[in-house]
C-alpha cells in the first residue's frame, strides 16, 4: 500500500468544523471573559474596561441571588421527581409484554415536543378560569388558586410541566442500563431467598447508580440552561418567582444592553457547570466499573 | 416467591416483580401514567377543533362540535406560512451541514491519522459542555457585525457542525472493520473515497439518527432564532407561535391550532424514526 500523508484530507475534513466551533464556540467563551471585565451598556461604540466590578455586582445584586435561588428550586425539582418517575416506568416496562412499545413511545414523545407548544398548552391547562385543571377542581367544590399567576405555585407548575418533559428521556437510559444488568444476579439472590424489595435495593439499585448519577448531572446542567419553557408561561413573574438564570441573562443582554454585566453572568455559570462537569468525571470513573 | 406470567420471562428487576401480579397491576400502572402524559395532547386537539363560542364554556374531553375553522383562521392570523417556510429552509439546512460536517469530521478522527488528533477531538467535545450563557452575546455580536442579522444565514451558518453528531458517529464508525478501508484501498479507492463509498453506505442507521436529532433540534430551536431575528418576515414556527401567543393570548382555539400545526413535523419526524433515535440515544448516553 502506497504510504501517503493524511494531512490533506484531514484538513478537508475538519475545516468546517473547526472554523464554525472557533468562531461560535471557542471564541465566544474567551470573547465572554473579555467582555465580562468591561462596561458596555446599549450597543454604543464606548466600552469601558472596569476589572472584576461586574463580578463585585453581581455578587451583590439581590436579583442574581434570587435567580440562583430560584433554579436550584427548579432544579431539585426537575432532578427528584423526573429521575424517580424515569426510573419507575423503566422498571414497569423493563420485560416483554404486549403494548410495551407503544407505552414507551406515550412516555417519550414529550422529550421531543416543541417546548413551546408544550408550554403553551400548560399554561392553558393551568388557567385559571378555563384551564382544564381549575374547572376540574371546581367540579369537587375546592378553589384553585391561580397557578401560574401565584407566586407560590407557579414554580411547582413549571416544575411539573419540566418533569413530564423530560421523564422519558431518563426512561429510556435506564431501560438501557436495566437491560444491561446480567439476570444471573437475581438468579443468585433468588436461591438466596431474597425478596423483591430487597433485591431491588440490593441489586438494581446499586448497579444502575452510575445511570443515576450521570441523570443528575445531566438535570443539573439542564436546569442551568432552562429558557423557553419558563419565557412562554410567565417571563420570570410572578414576582420574580420563577426568574431563572437564563432568564435573568437574557434580560440584561437584549432588553436592558447591558453586555458587559451579562457576560460576566454568563461566566459564572460557565465555571458553574465546568465544575460539575468535572467532578461528574470523577464520579463517573469510579462508579463507571461496576457496570461496564 | 412471586409467580410470574410466562411472557415476563426476561430479567425480573426486583421492585417490579412485586408489582407484577398477573400483570394487571403493571398495566394499570403504566395505562394511568400514560394518560397523565398524553392527557396534555389530547386536550390541546380538542380544544383546537372548538367553535369559538364555546371556549369559555366548561371544557370538555372530546370535542362535541367539531370545526376544523380556526386552522384557517389562525393560520391567517399570522404568516404561518412564512414561519413555516422559514423554518424548513433552516431545517434543511441544518440537517444537511450537520449530518456531512459530522460525518467528515468524525471520519478523520476515526480513520486519518494527523498531528494533535486527540487534542482537536477533546476540544470539539468540551463545545458540548459550553452553556448558551456564555456563547449567546459573542455570537450575536459577530452575526451583528456580519451583517447578518434578520437573514438565513445568521439562522443557519453557526448551527451547521454539531459536537454532539461528531461524537455519534464516531461511536458507530469504530465499529466499522478497518480491513474494509484497506480492500479499497488496494482498489486504488482515496481516502474520501473511502469516506464516500465504505463509511457512508455502513453508517446509514447512525447517519438517520443524526438526521432526526438534527431535524429536532433545528425544527424546535427558539432561544438563538429570537435573538437573531426582529422582522417577522423571518421568524420561525416557534418563534411565530410565542409571538402569536402573545397577540392572541386568550383566543385558546386558535392558539392551541397554531400549536398543533406547530408540533406536528416533530412529532412526524420522531415516530417514523423512533427506533434509530432511541439507539442514537442510548449510543451516545450510556457511553458518553
Amino acid at each position: 500500500m502506497k504510504k501517503s500523508s493524511d494531512i490533506p484530507v484531514a484538513m478537508i475534513c475538519l475545516l468546517p468544523s473547526i472554523i464554525i466551533f472557533g468562531l461560535f464556540n471557542i471564541f465566544p467563551v474567551l470573547y465572554s471573559g473579555y467582555l465580562g471585565l468591561n462596561r458596555w451598556d446599549g450597543l454604543k461604540r464606548t466600552i469601558e474596561f472596569i476589572g472584576i466590578q461586574n463580578y463585585r455586582d453581581i455578587i451583590k445584586s439581590i436579583e442574581f441571588w434570587n435567580s440562583m435561588k430560584v433554579t436550584f428550586y427548579y432544579m431539585v425539582g426537575i432532578t427528584f421527581f423526573g429521575i424517580a418517575a424515569g426510573l419507575i416506568i423503566a422498571l414497569l416496562l423493563n420485560r416483554k409484554f404486549p403494548g410495551q412499545t407503544i407505552f414507551r413511545t406515550i412516555y417519550f414523545t414529550p422529550v421531543i415536543t416543541s417546548t413551546i407548544a408544550a408550554a403553551i398548552v400548560w399554561k392553558y391547562l393551568f388557567d385559571p378560569g378555563s384551564g382544564y385543571i381549575n374547572t376540574f377542581l371546581r367540579f369537587f367544590r375546592v378553589p384553585g388558586p391561580g397557578w401560574l399567576t401565584s407566586p407560590t405555585w407557579a414554580m411547582p407548575v413549571i416544575i411539573t410541566m419540566g418533569v413530564w418533559k423530560r421523564l422519558g428521556f431518563n426512561m429510556v437510559i435506564y431501560l438501557a442500563g436495566l437491560q444491561s444488568i446480567s439476570p444471573e444476579y437475581y438468579e443468585v439472590a433468588q436461591v438466596d431467598g431474597a425478596g423483591s424489595i430487597v433485591r431491588f435495593f440490593r441489586i438494581t439499585l446499586p448497579l444502575i447508580s452510575p445511570i443515576t448519577g450521570m441523570l443528575v448531572i445531566m438535570s443539573v446542567i439542564d436546569s442551568f440552561l432552562v429558557f423557553d419553557q419558563i419565557f412562554v408561561m410567565t417571563n420570570g413573574g410572578p414576582l420574580h418567582s420563577t426568574d431563572v438564570i437564563g432568564l435573568l441573562l437574557y434580560r440584561n443582554a437584549f432588553r436592558y444592553f447591558k453586555l458587559g454585566y451579562s457576560s460576566a453572568i454568563g461566566m459564572i455559570i460557565f465555571m458553574v457547570i465546568f465544575i460539575i462537569t468535572f467532578l461528574q468525571r470523577r464520579f463517573l470513573s469510579s462508579g463507571e466499573k461496576a457496570l461496564w | 416467591m412471586v409467580k410470574r406470567k410466562s411472557y415476563s420471562k426476561n430479567k425480573p428487576t426486583g421492585l417490579a416483580d412485586g408489582f407484577y401480579y398477573g400483570g394487571i397491576v403493571l398495566y394499570a400502572f403504566l395505562i394511568l401514567f400514560g394518560l397523565i402524559v398524553i392527557l396534555p395532547y389530547l386536550w390541546m386537539l380538542t380544544m383546537s377543533l372548538k367553535p369559538v363560542k364555546e371556549i369559555f364554556s366548561p371544557p370538555y374531553l372530546f370535542p362535541v362540535h367539531f370545526q376544523l375553522k380556526n386552522y384557517f383562521e389562525a393560520w391567517n392570523a399570522a404568516p404561518f406560512a412564512r414561519f413555516y417556510f422559514n423554518t424548513a429552509v433552516m431545517t434543511v439546512f441544518i440537517v444537511a451541514g450537520q449530518v456531512i460536517f459530522s460525518a467528515m469530521a468524525a471520519y478523520a478522527f476515526v480513520r486519518l491519522k494527523f498531528p494533535g488528533r486527540e487534542i482537536l477531538f477533546l476540544i470539539f467535545l468540551s463545545t458540548m459542555m459550553v452553556p448558551f450563557h456564555v456563547t449567546l452575546i459573542p455570537s450575536y455580536l459577530i452575526v451583528l457585525r456580519l451583517g447578518w442579522l434578520d437573514t438565513f444565514k445568521a439562522l443557519i451558518v453557526p448551527r451547521l457542525v454539531s459536537a454532539f453528531g461528531i461524537f455519534l458517529l464516531r461511536q458507530y464508525f469504530l465499529t466499522i472493520p478497518a480491513e474494509l478501508d484497506h480492500a479499497a484501498s488496494m482498489d486504488g479507492c482515496s481516502k474520501l473515497g473511502i469516506l464516500w463509498r465504505i463509511i457512508i453506505p455502513l453508517s446509514m442507521p447512525a447517519l438517520s439518527a443524526l438526521a432526526i436529532f438534527s431535524f429536532l433540534f433545528a425544527w424546535n430551536d427558539f432561544l438563538w432564532p429570537l435573538v437573531v431575528t426582529n422582522s417577522p418576515l423571518m421568524r420561525t414556527i416557534q418563534l411565530g407561535l410565542a409571538m402569536f401567543q402573545g397577540k392572541y393570548g386568550t383566543r385558546w382555539n386558535y392558539l392551541m391550532a397554531g400549536t398543533v400545526t406547530a408540533s406536528i413535523p416533530a412529532i412526524a419526524a420522531f415516530l417514523i424514526g423512533q427506533r434509530r433515535f432511541i439507539e442514537g440515544i442510548t449510543l451516545t448516553g450510556l457511553k458518553g
